[in-house]
């Protein structure tokens, strides 16, 4: 059942302009960065005198790629999620799916994983834009991986946070502006407390957790903190629509 | 699956938001192969009992069956045997009516090889095979009106509720659609509601007049009749004698001066003076020329039993 609702999310992402417009945008935005990265490259590193600044093209285009996916993922995940709840409330289908034999936990995580899925065309596309590297280097995959298992858990957290915010309202703007808000400060944190690093802000920061990935480290702690912030909000977002069943 | 008698069991259905009670101590069966009629003015209760009755929304007291299986403790199980188009139409409009419905039997676990044939069945019944590629959104109100009711009926469900489903369509389509809830409901248990009158006549077995949350009718068609028939006989006379010589007439009760010669007869119950007036009138040269049972439109009778309440 699971697979049946994010099977009708895809469709329907794929069926409006909204999802294919978003999706352009990033692609655009990336194969821009990816472009400019490695046109820098040689530039950049002739310049670069001690052997310690010279790094890797896996590693100059792929940090810069990656670190900029989590700032253009704040701006475009709350248009995407803000559709997945309030805007069925809004165009009242929403007993079409509680009055059908499927759980509120299915119908969430359903949601859930039809748009992570749908965004996890962007992590496949960048791996395969990253790899075209190898064509004339030999590029460092263990990055690749880790950074891409990094997004798509970062992609994830997204999602969770954005249905949740959905789930309040059944005014889909309402829903991408405190998306919006809630992103932005939970990638700004770390920001505010740069200065003490031993912070708990700094803590809960996603920023920090994500940026072991993108140095291709795989920390499970990192991984535990995502797992946690994601059931978390979706299981709140079963509580929110339990007691919408059970309030009127 | 064993039988059951009643599809639906509901007892002493309560909901109250805050301290508004929109439906108070409702309780109601239905039998299989049955169409009820849900009446009721505008709030009375109608849709929030019938979003109590397929899972929507969860009564404050009492509970609902569904073939015997509780729809609050094993939802999933009593869902599985319910169609059910809310008032709003539940429609993605960005699909087409072949997408939306695969969706729809997907959603009902219809099972995949089965999917074509339900699909071809539910557009069949619902005079929709000719539009199996349009886009919902580009479908007139009372095409989809049929997508909705064939979004209910794809799993072949045991029961289909139906909420206003004739609302904000034109006279042809409300008669189409009549036809289909009749053709419907020889294979299922039908719920529907409505507050056009004429239609509970034309389609439904037994009614239920709700008002105020409550339950202020049930019983059958012919009841209803019943209810509206009374004790009555409007005569007209042109030249009309006096009152007092009127009630003197055997089995009256009293007499009711109705303007333009007109008279009211009550009488008394199973004793109907019709002949004895006509007799006399003959004699005493009154111009007898009007005769009829004094019947109380559907309107009346409605409006009688949901004020008394």
């Amino acid at each position: 059942m699971i697979i049946n609702v994010a099977r009708k999310e895809l469709k329907s992402l794929f069926a409006s302009p909204m999802g294919w417009i978003i999706l352009s945008i990033l692609m655009f935005g990336f194969g821009t960065l990816y472009l400019q990265g490695v046109n820098s490259y040689f530039e950049v590193m002739s310049g670069a005198v001690r052997p310690a600044e010279r790094v890797g093209v896996t590693i100059y285009v792929g940090s810069q790629i990656y670190s900029t996916a989590l700032f253009l993922l704040s701006v475009t995940t709350p248009m995407l999620t803000m559709r997945l709840i309030s805007e069925e409330r809004k165009s009242q289908t929403m007993p079409f799916l509680l009055s059908a034999p499927i759980s509120l936990t299915e119908i969430v995580v359903g949601k859930f994983l039809g748009l992570v899925i749908f965004l996890s065309i962007l992590v496949i596309y960048i791996f395969a834009m990253l790899s075209t590297l190898n064509i004339w280097a030999d590029i460092d995959f263990g990055y690749l991986i880790g950074n891409s298992f990094g997004f798509i858990l970062l992609i994830a957290s997204f999602t969770a946070l954005g249905i949740f915010f959905s789930s309040l309202t059944n005014q889909p703007i309402i829903a991408a502006i405190t998306t919006f808000i809630a992103l932005v400060s939970m990638v700004g944190l770390g920001s505010y407390f740069a200065s003490d690093p031993s912070h708990w802000f700094n803590y809960i920061s996603m920023t920090k957790h994500y940026q072991s990935f993108t140095r291709g480290v795989f920390d499970s702690a990192d991984i535990v903190y995502y797992l946690l912030f994601i059931v978390t909000f979706l299981t709140l977002t079963v509580r929110r629509l339990d007691s919408d069943r059970l309030r009127g | 699956m064993t039988t059951f008698e009643n599809t639906i069991e509901a007892s002493n259905l309560t909901k109250s938001f805050g301290k508004n009670v929109a439906v108070n101590d409702v309780s109601f069966q239905l039998k299989k192969g049955e169409v009820l009629g849900f009446l009721g003015p505008n709030g009375a209760g109608k849709s929030t009992t019938m979003r109590m009755l397929t899972g929507n929304l969860a009564p404050t007291n009492g509970d609902v069956r569904i073939c015997g299986i509780d729809i609050i403790s094993e939802p999933k199980k009593a869902k599985a045997l319910i169609g059910y188009l809310p008032e709003m139409r539940p429609l993605y409009k960005e699909f087409t009516v072949n997408e939306y419905l695969t969706i729809a039997a997907r959603f009902h676990k219809v099972p995949s090889p089965k999917i074509k044939k339900a699909l071809e069945e539910a557009k069949e019944r619902c005079g929709l095979s000719h539009m199996s590629k349009r886009l919902i959104e580009n479908l007139s109100n009372g095409y989809q009106q049929r997508v909705g009711i064939a979004q209910a009926i794809i799993h072949n469900p045991e029961i289909v509720i139906l909420d206003e489903p004739t609302v904000g369509l034109d006279p042809i389509q409300i008669r189409e659609i009549r036809k289909l809830i009749r053709d419907i409901g020889k294979q299922h248990s039908v719920i529907i509601s409505t507050h056009i009158l004429p239609e509970v006549e034309m389609v439904c077995d037994r009614v239920q007049i709700i008002d105020n949350g409550k339950l202020v009718f049930h019983g059958s068609i012919d009841d209803l009749k019943a209810q509206r028939r009374g004790n009555k006989l409007l005569v007209g006379f042109s030249k009309a004698p006096a009152l007092s010589k009127l009630k003197k007439i055997k089995g009256v009760d009293r007499v009711e001066d109705a303007d333009n010669g007109m008279f009211r007869f009550h009488f008394k119950d199973k004793y109907l003076p019709a002949e004895e007036i006509v007799n006399l009138s003959v004699k005493e040269g009154w111009g007898l020329y009007h005769i009829n049972m004094d019947v109380t439109s559907l309107e009346e009778t409605f409006v009688n039993l949901t004020q008394t309440s």
